[in-house]
């Protein structure tokens, strides 16, 4: 007889679904690189003013248009000697008289110093505790900066991106849970019961995407009162635009509706007495929440450019909310592009590397979530 | 066929019918109406007394019960083809629109050619080239034009186009042809100015179709009926042509079904941003001033046409594919 081995040293480690998953997604670089920005971008949007220099809503006589201003490394103290000082160079602003055009110059002597942890305005860090200190900026408060340029009123746009961050990204994720609300109840009763409930939902799908969206947002959105508070338009707008997402969503779940209700694990669990409310549940919506979790992250940047359309053209959120879509809003006509590129270029970009990154985070989690993929 | 082609006219029926009343009801969902904007507007300059109000209220069936309102709509445009008059120019809606729906469509049938023209040869490309540089940069860019919001694409290419090219941009044609014949110098100049917005517009689409095109691609390269045609000695380019390409043509077609709402709504907003004489201004200003009649119009028709634009798609995937039953 020979000696059975009761322990195995090697006995291999048993990874569940989620973490077969993790380690397939982590192996899709350019996804894993989006997770880590997506993750920082709703970071920015979390903590708001404490990145933010300046106040958003603050106007400059002396700063209209003004353009950005990069970061010195080193400076010459009052002795003369060169040594590492964070600054920036203040402007001066010139107005030609006869075409009543603005330009500014740096000013080489007066330089305005940098640094970290800076005292500045007054804001709510996570909307409730009060504090002064910001990440970075001048050290004197009274001093401005613009990074980023500035607007028509001399505002800060590197702090109105920052500010925006908070409305445009949320709206992406308040807008995805509606329309996972929608779209999961309706694909899933569709899928489930089939016959006519299935006909009349499908067709009312068919229906939503094959009319054009954009008019139908412009008539919904253009029916929001100008007096409304902010915060209401702000959640009518996310309604709105999360009729696109759960046309999508619905189809995908009814989808796998169809494909798992035969499947022997279900019949089996039906046939255990259970409900067709606990089979659902306990049984069907994890097998393929993982789908839906990647197809919720690919919604999330439609309803980001959705929200910055109907914003920019002036039907969606109302200036003085600060979204991405209300701040590209300044930039309208080539006149104004011309004289300032930044307040199209520096939002432009932000709405751009938000949307491609929670793209590729989709793609990679669609990619780890599918078994078959390799 | 016959049969197939008759019951999906049949079933185009209640979805216009819908069409309508959706359009209906978003056109009356703003409190008020275009007499009450009419009236903020004149405050300031005396204002209207309470009998014009309601004099005017009356010839234009205004203060009705909604569905008495929908009947009289909807029976003079089926009827009469009358789409009412615009409360704020105080011309027949007709007059308004045709010249700008035509442009809409037009831009919009163009930006699909375009679509097709760019994405079947990179589509092609990308899938036998599978990670080549070319690939790359295809997907690349695939990635991008996705990302871009129509609009914004728009104002960078004005932007470029202006700065670094000194081109005149806005409008289809330069400000000295605005009211000229049609010469042949200016449909020269019209070029010049429309390939702009066909490419902001087109640019998501042949970005999507670019991937769709490899996929499929790429799921019938392998297959033994390509190998089999690669045995009998074909020309690789003949046989890519005559089998896998074929096969993976059908959403080519297939998505002219969603590409065609998609392009519609993208010309709008481009066409506010770069001032095109189509529906998008028209439209938007409409919404704005609450001129009911003709953003109700404007909404109806580019939403029917949508879908009979789909309808055509569905009718030529059926005819091309013979694997579709009619049933």
């Amino acid at each position: 007889m020979t000696k059975v081995d009761t322990n195995p040293v090697d006995a291999p480690a048993l990874l569940g679904p989620w973490q077969l998953m993790w380690r397939k997604f982590r192996r899709h670089r350019i996804a894993y690189f989006s997770l880590w920005l997506v993750g920082l971008i709703y970071f920015m949007a979390l903590t708001g003013g404490f990145l933010a220099p300046q106040d958003p809503d603050e106007t400059n006589r002396r700063g209209i248009f003004a353009p950005p201003q990069g970061i010195h490394f080193f400076a010459a103290d009052e002795t003369g000697e060169t040594r590492f000082q964070l600054h920036a160079k203040s402007l001066v602003m010139q107005i030609d008289q006869s075409t009543m055009r603005r330009s500014y110059e740096p000013h080489e002597d007066k330089i305005v110093p940098l640094g970290f942890f800076v005292k500045g305005y007054e804001y709510k860090l996570f909307g409730f505790i009060p504090s002064t200190r910001h990440f970075f900026g001048p050290v004197d408060p009274d001093h401005k900066v613009n990074f980023l340029g500035a607007d028509r009123l001399g505002r800060d746009i590197l702090s109105r991106i920052v500010l925006g961050t908070q409305v445009s990204m949320s709206i992406g994720l308040v807008g995805v849970i509606v329309s996972l609300l929608i779209g999961v109840s309706l694909g899933g009763l569709s899928g489930y019961y089939g016959g006519w409930i299935d006909t009349l939902i499908q067709r009312l799908i068919e229906f939503i995407r094959s009319i054009p969206t954009i008019p139908l947002w412009m008539g919904l959105a253009a029916a929001i009162p100008l007096g409304w508070p902010p915060l209401r338009t702000y959640f009518v707008v996310t309604l709105i635009v999360s009729m696109i997402g759960w046309t999508g969503l619905a189809r995908e779940v009814r989808g796998k509706f169809l494909s798992l209700r035969n499947e022997d694990f279900i019949i089996a669990a039906r046939l255990d007495g259970l409900t067709d409310w606990e089979v659902i549940w306990k049984h069907m919506v994890p097998s393929f929440s993982s789908h839906i979790i990647a197809s919720l992250t690919l919604a999330v940047p439609l309803m980001i450019l959705a929200e910055t359309s109907l914003s920019f053209l002036g039907i969606g959120l109302q200036p003085p909310i600060i979204s991405w879509g209300t701040l590209l809003k300044e930039a309208q006509n080539i006149r104004t592009i011309i004289e300032a590129p930044w307040l199209l270029i520096a939002p432009g970009s932000m709405i751009v590397i938000a949307v491609l990154a929670l793209n590729f985070l989709g793609d990679g989690l669609r990619d780890a979530a599918d078994p078959n993929a390799h | 066929m016959l049969g197939f082609f008759a019951r999906r006219l049949l079933y185009m029926i209640p979805t216009m019918f819908l069409v309508s009343i959706v359009t209906f009801v978003i056109i009356q969902l703003p409190p008020g109406d275009y007499l009450d904007t009419l009236a903020a507007e004149l405050n300031d300059s005396g204002g209207l007394d309470e009998g014009t109000m309601q004099a005017l209220r009356d010839q234009y069936g205004l203060g009705q019960p909604m569905y008495v309102q929908y009947y009289k709509w909807i029976s003079g445009i089926l009827f009469e083809g009358n789409f009412g008059i615009s409360f704020e120019k105080n011309v027949p809606v007709n007059d308004l629109i045709w010249d700008r729906l035509g442009w809409t469509f037009g831009i919009s049938i163009m930006t699909l050619l375009f679509i097709w023209i760019t994405a079947l040869p990179i589509g092609i490309y990308s899938a036998v080239r599978k990670y080549s540089v070319g690939d790359y940069v295809a997907t690349f860019f695939g990635f991008v034009g996705l990302a871009v919001p129509n609009f914004l694409l728009a104002l960078v290419m004005m932007y470029v186009a202006f700065k670094y090219f000194g081109q005149s941009v806005g409008g289809l044609v330069s400000p000295e042809y605005l009211d000229a014949p049609w010469t042949w110098d200016k449909y020269v100049d019209l070029f010049k100015h429309i390939w702009m917005p066909i490419v902001v517009v087109g640019t998501s689409g042949a970005a999507a179709l670019i991937r769709i095109m490899r996929a499929n691609l790429l799921d019938e390269l392998y297959r033994p009926y390509v190998v089999t045609a690669r045995a009998k000695g074909m020309s690789e380019f003949q046989l890519l042509l005559r089998y896998p390409v074929r096969v993976a043509l059908n959403p080519f077609v297939s998505t002219i079904g969603w590409i065609l709402p998609t392009l519609v709504s993208g010309e709008i907003i481009v066409a506010v941003v770069m001032n095109l004489p189509t529906t998008g201004p028209l439209l938007l200003r409409a919404l704005l001033v609450q001129d009911m009649y003709l953003a109700g119009s404007l909404i109806l028709i580019v939403s029917l046409l949508t879908v009979v634009g789909t309808l055509i798609s569905d009718l030529l995937l059926a005819w091309i594919d013979p694997r579709i039953r009619y049933q």
